[in-house]
């Protein structure tokens, strides 16, 4: 038993320092944004699950799967919304990208999404929005 | 070398290091963005640490610190973007 938790523990931990690392070293918003979303995530959840296996008691397990579960719905839903004001407020993208979809496309103004390929003409002026 | 001194010796040094990392990252960011993406994952650290603590001191009521936090970690997430936002239309 003692033995999971420790791995766990040592899962957990491993992958948040690798999110850290990631902050820190790279070069560009969003990409700090997909590490420290993806590896933080599986970090806490797998340090959370080592306290449940550790204590072995069912409160807390439904608990520590209530935390886990709110994490894996929150933690992408607040990156998706970091990232997208990011880009909105025109934060310098990485000098070696190779490629923004958007750029051009989007009208920062009005919320709207110009011409985009597949895009048929019943659907009318509002596109996307948000 | 006993569950303890493990997380005491090896996990939290490991996540203190990381959390200094997010810091060093909160302090020279250079957009917003950058300031708020280390936040949220110095909270989600912190999250990390209240559950090996947990751990070490058999004490279960650090976890209802980390639900309380890992609300509040979002809200504070979310509430930046839209200042971020806001402030980008004026």
């Amino acid at each position: 038993m003692s033995g999971i938790v420790a791995a766990l523990m040592a899962i957990g931990a491993f992958f948040m320092f690798v999110a850290a690392i990631g902050v820190l070293r790279m070069p560009d918003v969003f990409m700090r944004l997909s590490a420290s979303a993806k590896a933080s995530t599986l970090g806490a959840s797998s340090l959370l699950l080592a306290a449940a296996v550790h204590f072995y008691d069912f409160a807390i397990a439904t608990r520590i799967v209530a935390i886990i579960a709110f994490i894996v719905m929150t933690v992408p839903v607040a990156a998706h919304m970091l990232g997208r004001a990011a880009y909105l407020s025109n934060v310098a993208l990485w000098k070696g990208t190779v490629r923004d979809d958007l750029r051009g496309r989007y009208d920062v103004e009005g919320r709207i999404l110009k011409d985009s390929g597949q895009r048929r003409e019943e659907d009318g002026e509002d596109g996307e929005e948000g | 070398m006993n569950l303890p001194h493990f997380v005491f010796y090896i996990i939290l040094p490991t996540l203190s290091i990381a959390i200094l990392c997010a810091f060093v990252r909160l302090v020279r960011g250079p957009s917003l963005p950058d300031r708020v993406v280390a936040l949220d994952l110095m909270g989600t650290l912190a999250i990390g640490i209240l559950a090996s603590y947990a751990i070490a001191t058999e004490q279960t009521a650090y976890l209802d610190v980390a639900i309380t936090l890992v609300l509040i970690v979002f809200l504070g997430t979310v509430a930046f973007a839209y200042y971020i936002q806001r402030e980008e239309r004026k």
